[in-house]
């Protein structure tokens, strides 16, 4: 996990420790190859036992294979998938557990409820007994229990997939699955489903794979990112040393257009609709009023183009945020040829900015310099 | 209002087509969800075989069974010596010639039925942990009720509509096999009865409308219940 997981507060920690499983590692390893058709799917991952793995790629990528193979809906024509010490596939012996066996939780792009169960029937569905007290614990974190005793038609896209999101968590599942949840739903519906969906995966303790080819959903969720292309795994890592690195810019595709800052809020201005968050270092910005309790860890996701450099902090500006940062790299864009990508220390964090090369040369920018990084309030992506 | 003849061939009519429905049912309901959700060999075979009844006439099928369940058919000298069973001529003859004749149309309303059922929805029941007994039973079954009421309906009329295949196997045999078609084919042949004959015709017209309207009646309930809206 990385370092701006940290420590939480608002909801009860959701347990899932109950029964020793906890000791083993729920790793998942995959090692797996598919022909279908034209595509073949070629991939060897490891996914770390906590925290969200992003699968990221376009359409046709291989993602969603990759995520079948996983769940065992489909077998590998060869390879080996395990999650801990347990076997969930391997050509080799011939094993492949069957669905229902690998204790995984899957959330489909469609919320697939049943239209015969309430919403209450759907949750429990796969839940062992004696769960009482963590389906509580969830119905409020998903904000689901004034649905309770509702049948699947009458709900919304968004309160449709937080019910298929919490039956899929009440399985107790070692690993949790998750194929573009977020398909489908309009801007308001989705941001607010992405708010239920980073809280809560920082509240469980389960490795999370979620395939989406969005970069803001992926940047405003996850931990490591895979990046697919072609049916083949383009690159791996940690989300935030990836983004940073210039020369990934085109392979991955959208997200050179941002990079983000792990906060935690301090106060709310609702006078003008404005939140104090503080970096890490002490350094503060205002953004607009996010719906988080002070002291609450969240990232905020900065456009490489809503960042500006100056020497010193300007007089009379609109700019509210200038945040002290060092260069720390720099280099000609290699798909724009007037422009430069820059990346900038702020405090233990990193910061990409574009600029033009013109600015880079007037203004004589060099690595190791110490500059404003100005950033306007309003260009903040309200995601979370 | 009715004479006892009429009672005994009524209640005679319901009790086989009752239990050739109840003998059909389950082994119905399996072929179709074989043909509806499995792919195996022979399944083009088994689809033909089983749509024969539906295209021979009925007289071919009652002999088919006189020949194979008859005292001298190869199952029938094996029922008879194993469990002392001879169907032919008996109210049962006439309840496996009944089922056998609506087999085809119970298969094919249930198998369209289950065809339409979701399988993305079978297969996150299966990611919950349900194992395939389970998802037929909290999923797939529950989902194809309507079908399945259409089914039993549609194969319960065509049991009591039987005629050819009855008298060829079972023959016409008063309290026996006798049933309302048979009755009213008897009725038919015997000069004078016309009055008594018209009488059956509208009993037969009443059943067959009763379960229709019944069967619509118990789909449209079990549509409402798959999408019940809020309460």
């Amino acid at each position: 996990m990385t370092d701006s997981h940290g420590s939480n507060t608002g909801a009860a920690k959701i347990d899932s420790k109950n029964n020793g499983d906890a000791a083993i590692p729920n790793a998942l390893s995959c090692d797996v190859r598919k022909r279908q058709g034209d595509f073949s799917l070629d991939v060897s991952l490891d996914v770390p036992a906590s925290g969200v793995t992003a699968l990221f790629g376009p359409s046709g990528s291989g993602k969603t294979t990759l995520l079948r193979l996983i769940a065992g809906l489909d077998r590998p024509d060869s390879g080996r998938v395990t999650l801990g010490d347990r076997v969930l596939a391997d050509t080799r012996s011939g094993t492949h557990r069957p669905v229902h066996r690998r204790g995984l939780g899957v959330v489909f792009q469609e919320a697939r409820l049943f239209p015969h169960y309430r919403v209450r029937g759907n949750l429990t569905y796969g839940m062992p007994r004696q769960s009482d007290s963590r389906f509580d614990d969830l119905v409020a974190l998903l904000g689901i229990e004034p649905l309770l005793e509702r049948m699947p038609g009458m709900l919304s896209g968004g309160e449709a997939r937080r019910v298929a999101i919490g039956r899929a968590l009440l399985t107790r599942p070692r690993l949790l699955l998750m194929d573009e949840p977020l398909t489908g739903l309009d801007g308001e519906r989705k941001r607010e489903l992405l708010r239920y969906l980073v809280r809560l995966t920082r509240e469980i303790d389960i490795p999370v794979v979620y395939v989406s080819h969005d970069p803001a959903e992926i940047t405003a969720i996850a931990d490591h990112l895979a990046v697919m292309e072609r049916g083949r795994l383009a690159a791996y890592g940690e989300l935030d040393t990836l983004m940073l690195q210039l020369d990934l810019t085109r392979r991955l595709g959208g997200f050179e257009a941002a990079t983000r800052l792990a906060v935690t809020v301090l106060s709310h201005d609702p006078h003008y609709a404005l939140t104090d968050v503080g970096l890490d270092d002490g350094q503060r910005l205002r953004v607009p009023l996010l719906d988080l309790p002070p002291s609450h860890r969240t990232w905020l996701r900065i456009g490489v183009r809503d960042v500006a450099l100056a020497t010193r902090m300007p007089r009379d500006t609109s700019y509210r945020n200038g945040l002290i940062a060092q260069i720390e790299a720099m280099a000609a864009s290699n798909h724009e040829p007037s422009a430069m990508e820059l990346r900038l220390r702020v405090g233990d964090q990193r910061l990409r900015a574009r600029l033009t090369r013109q600015a880079c040369d007037e203004m004589q920018l060099e690595v190791g310099q110490t500059v404003l990084a100005l950033i306007r309030s309003v260009s903040f992506d309200d995601a979370v | 209002m009715l004479s006892d003849a009429e009672w005994q061939a009524i209640a005679l009519s319901l009790k086989i087509a009752g239990s050739a429905v109840a003998g059909i049912a389950i082994p119905g309901i399996a072929v179709a969800w074989l043909l509806a959700r499995r792919e195996f060999r022979g399944k083009a075979l088994l689809d033909g075989l089983i749509h024969l009844p539906l295209v021979l006439p009925p007289v071919v099928v009652g002999y088919l069974l006189l020949l194979s369940l008859g005292r001298s058919g190869w199952l029938g000298q094996w029922l008879l010596k194993t469990f002392g069973i001879s169907l032919p001529f008996t109210w049962q003859g006439a309840a496996v010639a009944g089922g056998v004749m609506a087999f085809p149309l119970l298969v094919r309303a249930v198998r369209l039925s289950l065809e339409a059922v979701d399988p993305k929805l079978e297969a996150a029941a299966s990611t919950l942990g349900a194992n395939r007994i389970r998802v037929l039973f909290t999923i797939t079954l529950p989902l194809a009720i309507p079908g399945l009421l259409t089914g039993t309906v549609l194969a319960f009329a065509r049991a009591l509509s039987e005629f050819g295949a009855t008298i060829t196997f079972a023959s016409n045999i008063p309290g026996e096999t006798r049933t309302l078609p048979l009755a009213l084919y008897t009725l038919i042949q015997t000069p004078g009865k016309e009055d008594a004959a018209a009488r059956l015709c509208v009993i037969s017209i009443v059943i067959a409308m009763v379960s229709l309207i019944a069967s619509e009646w118990l789909a449209r309930r079990a549509r409402q219940r798959l999408q019940e809206r809020d309460l």
